[in-house]
């Protein structure tokens, strides 16, 4: 079977070891033409297209969810064969059985599962809520462990976000191999990957690894299982490229069957794929319309990928996220461009089935990039606001040239890294705390170590620097704690074996913290430094919760090296507070400034700041400065980014820039041109992550008035994006009230 | 040396091409009905700068430039501060940044020169054709302008001719043809730019208390602009 699936391919190492970098590096075609080859969407493309829109349209009208099945606990193979159009389907496969109907995943917390059935009109089963009585989740795992001390930091805001309650996702499955190798390839290697373990001595360690081995390899035979009910034998190799991608689809369907994870993301397939639609199309068995339509079919798939999450849920991310990052482009460690014509048909999916969050579409930038390519993609921007950015030339070095994105920011290699992902410290949160002896500002709670309020009249830069120096060691350890119990937990009870099947049995681990609110903090530094900030007390509990700037101060976003480098120190200072303590499993530190939508929450758990800030108002997002302060113009405030250090953030830095489309240039040819030169400019300063928006303020606020009208609104926000409609009212008030870079 | 500086944009795509780091300076001999930068007339105000200081903050914006932008110097009129923009092109120049000039064309000739002399683009706005309506609506003299663009032509630096199209003041296509005969006329245009009138400068005019000479009139339409374009 193999000799007829790698017909025609390049031999090397990935024919004896599972090796699939080694197949691309060997076999593919780069491509630095024009987009003109592209096709425009198949009469069935529009049919289908049609068909989903009108069942969105129903999932929106009936508050979110389409259809709950609150009687079977989605497993790979536990929902029989669902379809879109079963006529119609070239790539076929649904999570369940009728499409966007949501299943219960009770794995990662029953509790959120009561919930989310809860709050669409539906209750949980008595079967489910009897099988898991007696079945532990990691919910139920991780709070059997936390601490006090963790349950007070996470119940007041100081750190947040934590995945305690459902899946912690981030992990992305090498679906590739599916297509490559086939099942049964893939289940030897896992079975002689035991078989040698049993060499060393049964330790804890060892002991688990065999466990997750022979659940890895269960894995393995229920996607085999699953693909059969569709009348598929994967257990084989891929032989043409519909199957390539019909084969890599049913490893990703696997998973999110399996997990519901706060992000599955999908890896760096098109480049993979794109030897197979190389090999197809020079034999003339397909044509470049057929292609397309190929890739406009799986893109509808993964655009049906469904969770039960609570609102709550999606009104802290904004919309109903997934995190289907699909990272495309780069240059290979040989210099080679990895942009094929499969990247533009990737991103031709924008246009065939019109702008959409998911998959969330990255463009991995070099310098070196072909220009033909720099400029669709800024095309692609202009024309639908749904691509995001990240600098290629500082990943690949610690990555290599075979990583992809996990949810917005987080790099990885694929199938050799895997993430224990997991929430934010909250910064601004921890400036107040400094100032108030450990306590509480809003609730007045002793969370942290105790030590006298702040009793002077002004704050001192130096005595607050040395407070917060003494506060970080013991939120870094408490945020270590919560994460190493969360991942103890997940890999326990709620193990992605589907995923991890499809990595190499020996992973390193990354461990991912995140920040948030670091503009605010550096803002409050600098005014401290900078102007006077006099202290405001309330009266009865003595705590410092408002404060009184005289003076005027720096505020990070304008390139002023006074607080840029404020930003930078106490980034730095934080990864190191947390590389002091080890973690589980060996993984390794790393650590994001990345808030997503949660920026407008935090502002909520954030007592008034010393930048002038007042409770409620919301943090910024990412990396971004704080909303109207970037006084200097747009590049200034990318500036000021570029300035934290990916050696410190290697989980990533965010920022998210919005610009209006005449401040960008006055024609379409000037606007391309013009983007790119802020990409190149911005990353050629080791910057790490640019989302784009070009679009008007004015037509945000159309949309805030009359969602109705703007069905495929879609906006890049911190690290992905969403459809504006989706978001809560008050994000999208947050949205619209940021920094649009205007020029007249 | 010294300028007043009225204030900075570290992305300027629509002055000049590529993108471009603009400074407007402070002062402006005309007063042009249309003018929407009423707070940089005064001479004098505004933040002093030092050329060589204001040369090492535009350089960190360079990786933006690319092989097309650079910096734009407007106002105000640059040309009210020559030896300043003078320094400031020439030590642009020397870092090999690409510099334009966004000018009335009124100044002193002679300064005018040294300044072009470092300039690689002029962005000249004509605003009428005829005198007595430039004397009308702009308080100044066109035949300086003429002037000023010749020295351009002698030097052979590339024109970008800009003109404002104001409804009810210039928006026939009577007026627009006048215009662009005029701008054609010089050897080294490269560039004709019909700007449609905004009335976004409203605000600014009330906070500072100066009546807006086209209070009243509309911003100019798009669409009607176009048409007029291709009836020329």
């Amino acid at each position: 079977m193999e000799q007829k699936a790698w017909k025609g391919f390049t031999g090397g190492n990935w024919e004896t070891e599972i090796d699939v970098r080694d197949f691309i590096q060997k076999n593919y075609t780069p491509y630095d033409g024009s987009a003109g080859f592209l096709a425009g969407p198949t009469a069935r493309t529009q049919a289908v297209r049609a068909k989903f829109e009108e069942l969105l349209r129903q999932e929106h009208e009936n508050g979110g969810a389409l259809k709950v099945d609150t009687d079977t606990v989605i497993t790979v193979t536990s929902f029989g064969p669902g379809y879109l159009d079963k006529e119609k389907d070239i790539i076929v496969g649904l999570q369940t059985d009728e499409p966007l109907k949501r299943a219960c995943n009770p794995f990662g917390g029953m509790r959120m599962v009561r919930s989310a059935c809860k709050a669409y009109g539906y209750t949980v089963s008595d079967k489910i809520e009897q099988e898991f009585r007696l079945h532990k989740t990691h919910n139920d795992g991780v709070f059997s462990a936390y601490t006090p001390e963790i349950k007070e930091a996470r119940h007041c805001g100081l750190i947040t976000g934590l995945p305690d309650a459902y899946g912690r996702g981030r992990i992305i499955g090498d679906y590739r191999r599916v297509a490559l190798y086939g099942i049964d390839r893939l289940i030897e290697q896992k079975k002689a990957d035991k078989i040698a373990l049993g060499d060393c001595v049964m330790s804890s360690p060892s002991i688990r690894a065999a466990e997750e081995l022979h659940d890895q390899v269960k894995a393995l035979e229920d996607m085999k299982a699953m693909a059969a009910m569709y009348g598929f034998d994967i257990s084989r190799p891929a032989v043409t490229a519909k199957e390539a991608v019909q084969w890599l689809y049913f490893g990703y369907l696997a998973a999110i069957k399996e997990q519901n994870g706060a992000a599955m993301s999908l890896g760096r397939v098109s480049t993979f794929l794109d030897i197979y639609f190389e090999r197809d199309l020079n034999a003339g068995l397909l044509t470049e319309t057929e292609a397309q339509e190929i890739f406009d079919d799986f893109v509808l798939k993964l655009r049906m990928a469904r969770h039960l999450r609570t609102p709550d849920y999606n009104e802290l991310f904004g919309g109903d996220p997934m995190w289907i990052t699909e990272s495309v482009g780069g240059i290979g460690e040989d210099g080679r461009s990895l942009v094929t014509r499969s990247c533009f048909r990737m991103l031709n999916t924008l246009y065939n089935l019109g702008p959409a969050p998911e998959p969330n579409l990255t463009v991995l930038w070099s310098d070196r990039l072909p220009e033909n390519w720099k400029k669709f993609t800024a095309k692609v921007s202009c024309d639908t606001d749904a691509l995001q950015y990240e600098n290629d030339d500082i990943m690949r070095p610690v990555y290599g040239d075979d990583y992809a994105i996990a949810c917005c920011v987080s790099a990885m290699r694929v199938g050799k890294d895997m993430q224990f992902f997991g929430a934010r410290a909250n910064l601004a949160k921890l400036v107040l705390l400094a100032i108030n002896g450990g306590r509480d500002e809003l609730k007045g709670d002793q969370v942290g170590p105790k030590k006298p309020v702040w009793d002077e009249e002004y704050l001192d830069y130096d005595a607050l620097i040395e407070r917060i120096d003494f506060y970080r060691p013991w939120l870094a350890k408490t945020y270590v704690n919560a994460m190493n119990i969360i991942h103890y937990m997940h890999d326990k009870y709620s193990y992605e074996r589907s995923q991890m099947a499809l990595h190499d049995s020996t992973v390193r681990r990354l461990m991912a913290f995140g920040i948030a609110g670091m503009s605010c903090m550096a803002d409050s530094l600098s005014a401290v430094k900078y102007a006077k900030v006099r202290c405001i007390r309330n009266p009865e509990t003595g705590l410092v919760t408002d404060f009184e700037i005289q003076g005027e101060y720096p505020a990070f976003g304008n390139d002023d090296d006074r607080v840029d480098a404020i930003a930078r120190e106490q980034a730095e200072k934080f990864y190191h507070a947390l590389c002091q303590y080890s973690l589980y499993r060996g993984a390794y530190h790393t650590l994001s400034i990345l808030t997503i939508t949660s920026n407008v929450m935090y502002g909520k758990k954030t007592g008034n700041t010393p930048d002038g800030r007042k409770h409620g108002e919301p943090l910024a997002p990412g990396a971004n400065p704080m909303s109207g302060r970037d006084k200097s113009g747009a590049l200034a405030s990318l500036n000021s980014v570029a300035k934290l250090s990916y050696d410190t953030c290697r989980d990533g830095i965010s920022n998210t820039f919005s610009i209006t489309p005449q401040a960008l240039g006055k024609t379409e040819e000037e606007r391309v041109d013009n983007l790119v030169s802020i990409l190149t400019g911005y990353f050629g300063q080791r910057a790490h992550h640019l989302n784009v928006n070009v679009l008007n303020r004015e037509t945000l606020m159309d949309a805030y008035e009359h969602p109705e009208k703007y069905p495929n609104l879609t906006i890049r926000v911190s690290g992905y994006a969403v459809n504006f409609y989706k978001l809560s009212r008050e994000q999208q008030r947050e949205v619209i009230s940021r920094t649009f870079h205007v020029s007249l | 040396m010294k300028g007043h500086v009225h204030s900075v944009q570290s992305l300027g795509a629509v002055d000049g091409p590529g993108l471009r780091y603009v400074v407007f300076l402070q002062g402006c001999p005309l007063r042009c009905a249309y003018c929407h930068n009423p707070d940089t007339w005064e001479y004098g105000a505004g933040e002093e700068r030092g050329a060589e200081e204001l040369v090492r903050q535009i350089l960190r914006y360079r990786p933006y430039f690319g092989d097309k932008g650079g910096v734009t110097v407007s106002g105000g009129e640059p040309l009210a501060q020559p030896a300043f923009v003078e320094e400031l092109f020439s030590r642009l120049r020397r870092e090999g940044v690409h510099t334009a000039l966004d000018t009335s064309g009124i100044g002193d000739p002679a300064a005018a020169e040294r300044v072009l002399a470092h300039t690689d683009l002029t962005l000249l706005d004509l605003k009428f054709a005829a005198e007595e309506e430039y004397r009308r609506h702009c308080r100044g003299s066109l035949s300086a302008v003429l002037r000023f663009a010749a020295l351009t032509a002698e030097r052979n630096i590339p024109l970008w001719v800009r003109h404002v199209v104001v409804p009810g003041l210039n928006d026939t296509v009577e007026d627009m043809r006048r215009i662009r005969d005029m701008a054609e006329g010089f050897p080294n245009l490269k560039k004709l730019e019909w700007l449609p009138f905004h009335n976004l400068c409203l605000e600014k005019y009330q906070s500072m208390g100066i009546p807006f000479p086209l209070q009243g009139v509309p911003p100019m339409d798009a669409d009607r602009l176009e048409e007029l374009i291709a009836k020329l």
